[in-house]
Formats: C-alpha cells, structure tokens, sequence
C-alpha cells in the first residue's frame, strides 16, 4: 500500500521536475473534493501540483435564475415543489427553498419515483419535480417522466435543471482557465456515460483525462497517471476505476436519457450559458415541461453580489481569496452555493482550516 | 422476509455519490436493497440485469450498476467518512 503512494508520489514530483513549473489538475467531482480533504491529499503531493476543484458539484453550478424560477413556482398554491435536499438551502436572487417558503409546498425526495408518488397522493396539485443532476441523474428522471406518461399522470411535471459533465469541461479549457494541465474524472458520472465519453476532450485539447473512484489510494494513483503523462508530455485517456466505470457506461440508462431529453444550450454558475450542456424534455414529452406548463421563460440569473463561486468553480481563484469567505459567508450562512453543499470548494476549505489560516496572514 | 425501509440517512446529499448495496427483495423492477444495514427502495429499470443477491451501486432510488464486495466495502467506508464530514460541518460554528 505504502509502496503504491511512494511511486504515485515520485510520478508527480518527476512532473513537476521535467515540466518545471506549477501543474494544475482539476477534479469535476465534488465527492472527489472533500475526499481530497478529508484525506489530507493535497499535503503528500508536490507543492507545484496544485489541485483544483471543478464544476463537480450540481448544486454549486445551478443559476440564480433556475432557483427564482423554482421559489416563483414554490410560491404558487396549485404546485407542490418537490426537491432532492440539496438543493434546498441554494440561495438565488430572492432567497432559498428554505428561507422563502412556507414549508409545506416544498418536499424533499430521495428520488424521481418518490415525486411522482407524490403527484398520485396530491391530485388536486400540481407537483413540479427539481430535477438537476448531471448524467448520473438524469436517467432516474426520464423513468419518472416515462411511467408519468404512461400512467397518465397529468399533474407531474419537472423543471429541468439538469446539465451534462463534459461540455462544461470543453468550455472551461476554450475560454475560461487555459492553465488547466489535466481533469481527474468523475466516477459515478463516468458509470453512465462510459469513459469513453471523455475522448473528445483528450483529442481535441491534448490534456490527460483520468477517471478515479473517491477513495485515497485511486485519487492518488489517478494523480499519480496524470502526472506520468505530463512528464512524458503525452495526453491519454484511462480509467482506474475498474471495478465500475466501463467504456461504454450504462447503455440502458443512455438509451432512457435519449428517450426523453435532448441537448439544449444551458446556463451553469460562474461558467455561463455554455453550448448543449443541458438536458431539455423532447417535444413529446413538452406537457411534463414544467416551463411550458406554467408558460415561464427561465432566464440567465444575476451573480449574488461579493459571492466569487464563478472563478472558485473554473479554478481561478482558491476560496479563501473571496472577501466574504469565512467572514459573512459560512456553511451555516452561506452566501453562495459553494457554501452551501457540502461538496462545494468554500465548505470543504472552511471546514478544514486551510483558508482560515490564509485569511489571518493576509 | 420484511425489512424496514429507511431513508432519513442520505437525506441531505444524494445526487451524485452512488451507494453500494446488496438486493435483499426482488419483485418485478421493484427492489429493497440494504446498504449498511439500511434498507431502502430502489429500482431496476436502469439495470435489467441485476438479481436478487447482487451487490449493486444505488442511485437517487436507480441501481446503475453491478459491484464487487471490495469495492462495495472500500466505499461504504468513505460514506460513513462523508457522513461524518456533515455532521461536523453542521456542528462548526462561525
Ligand atoms: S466564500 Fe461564499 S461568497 Fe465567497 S465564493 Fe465561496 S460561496 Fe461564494
Ligand atoms: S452536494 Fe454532493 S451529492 Fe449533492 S449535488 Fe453536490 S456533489 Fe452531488
């Protein structure tokens, strides 16, 4: 075992020897984040590697404007909002799920099937369902929407705040942080779309794509290949996360996205509107569209005044280099969402410390 | 055999870390999984192949797909690390 970390660690510190410079890898998986933390990760590596953390998180990349959209429909009296908890303390413009409305016309479920339940229970409402998640989720959505048509199950619909891994990540590399050396991949997104799905990305920028499952020793070994090919000044495409990630990924579960979703240009925090990133329900499927069901137009939201969450999640800047971090943004009053989940970069730098002692220096 | 369903545990954060569990009850696409020894429902449609028995990898109420006992041990352990991660997260206090 200890052997394993001695040859991952010799591997970056030849990187960052031959390249002779400071490598930047950025995890798109906000698992893979507070593992790194938890962990202490970041402290058996090089000090020119830096890690970043990435768009990994749905709950940080969701918009302003997706949340007033969901609180405009919470505040209705013929819809009921049901929502996955993590979404429920993300603040938009006007607020949380939380803080705005009166409880009893937001529930939380631990999945599509429950929402749709709960559109049986409550006929006389309609149920909006916050669907958001990327590939990993979406699947479990588009059931829901199949058996709600299928059942005729006329008042489900969903708000599709879903969003796609890997046009998010070709953006970030073409106009947002050229300085990214290499992506450690997300796991469980990866069971899905197969790894295969990240090619694109290794041909078109030339930068390592590696898939690694969460616990220490596959971040380190995933590192560990990263930096082995920078040394070598080669990009590839590899998965370490053998026991579950397949090339091709889960073919039924993208079979059942294709069914009912289409890609659509999609608005992501701090990245923007960001070409075919997002999943839109099919025209067969439009009466579940929550959006053309209440004839709403979504539109792009403001950035929270202060909260920096655009640059933290393009890894642009570390937390800590926020002026409300640790000062008027904490995990119990978060300010923006990279506070909120507990994945996000600004919870995970809280709660370990690290930005804290940045801050008393400066 | 009947188990208790729960789910309370996951509440907060579910969306994108899969959990492994084993299929304790099997009915059409209908499962009970156990995971740690909590039981809850989860679902085959994603996942046509699973059978009663399998240690699977759960997802928002979806398997998603098949896993090995190592696997499944190495990241119920991380879980139960995260889940603490929370509960500490929750208790820091300005
Ligand atoms: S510290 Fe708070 S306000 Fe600053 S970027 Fe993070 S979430 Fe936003
Ligand atoms: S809080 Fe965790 S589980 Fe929830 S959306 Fe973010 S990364 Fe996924």
């Amino acid at each position: 075992m200890l052997e394993r970390i001695y040859k991952a660690q010799l591997l970056c510190d030849t990187a960052c020897k031959t390249l002779g410079r400071q490598i930047n890898i950025m995890e798109v998986c906000g698992t893979h984040t507070v593992s790194i933390f938890r962990n202490g990760i970041r402290s058996t590596l090089p000090k020119r590697l830096k890690l970043l953390s990435g768009p990994g998180c749905p709950v940080c990349v969701t918009d302003t404007g997706f949340i007033d959209t969901v609180l405009q429909l919470a505040g209705r009296d013929d819809c009921l909002i049901a929502t996955y908890g993590d979404m429920i303390r993300v603040p938009g413009k006007g607020g949380s799920l939380e803080t705005k409305q009166p409880s009893d016309n937001v529930r939380i479920v631990l999945s599509s099937e429950d929402a749709l339940q709960l559109a049986r229970d409550n006929p006389q409402k309609t149920v909006v369902f916050v669907a958001v998640g990327f590939e990993t989720t979406a699947p479990a959505t588009a059931v829901a929407v199949k058996e709600a048509a299928a059942g005729s199950v006329d008042n489900f619909c969903i708000l599709s705040g879903h969003k796609l891994v890997v046009p998010a990540m070709r953006a970030l590399l073409a106009e947002k942080n050229h300085n990214i050396d290499a992506f450690l991949c997300p796991g469980h997104v990866s069971v899905i779309i197969g790894y295969g799905a990240f090619a694109g990305i290794v041909e078109r920028f030339s930068r390592p794509c590696v898939v690694a499952g969460f616990e220490p020793m596959q971040i380190i070994e995933g590192l560990g290949e990263i930096c082995r090919q920078l040394a070598e000044g080669i990009a590839e495409l590899k998965s370490i996360y053998t026991a579950v990630v397949t090339e091709q990924g889960n073919t039924t579960a993208q079979k059942i996205i294709d069914e009912c979703f289409e890609p659509a240009d999609g608005c992501w925090r701090g990245l923007g509107r960001i070409e075919k990133s997002a999943l839109k329900l099919k025209d067969g499927f439009s009466q579940f569209d929550a959006l053309k069901r209440f004839d709403i137009t979504e539109t792009q939201g403001e950035d929270i005044s202060g909260c920096r969450c655009g640059e933290v999640l393009c890894g642009l800047i570390d937390p800590p280099e926020c002026d409300l971090f640790g000062e008027s943004c904490t995990p119990q009053a978060p300010v923006g969402p990279c506070m909120v989940s507990s994945e996000g970069a600004c919870a995970a730098w809280f709660k370990y410390g690290r930005g804290r002692k940045v801050k008393r220096k400066n | 055999m009947s188990y208790k369903i729960e789910n309370t545990r996951y509440e907060r954060r579910i969306m994108c870390l899969a959990i492994p569990a084993r299929i304790v009850e099997l009915e059409a696409d209908r499962a009970v999984v156990d995971a740690m020894g909590n039981c809850f429902r989860a679902k085959t449609t994603l996942l046509p192949e699973a059978k009663l028995g399998d240690l699977v990898l759960v997802h928002a109420g979806f398997e998603i797909s098949v896993v090995d006992e190592e696997e499944a041990k190495k990241t119920w352990h991380l879980i139960a690390e995260v889940n603490n991660f929370k509960e500490t997260q929750d208790k820091v206090s300005g």
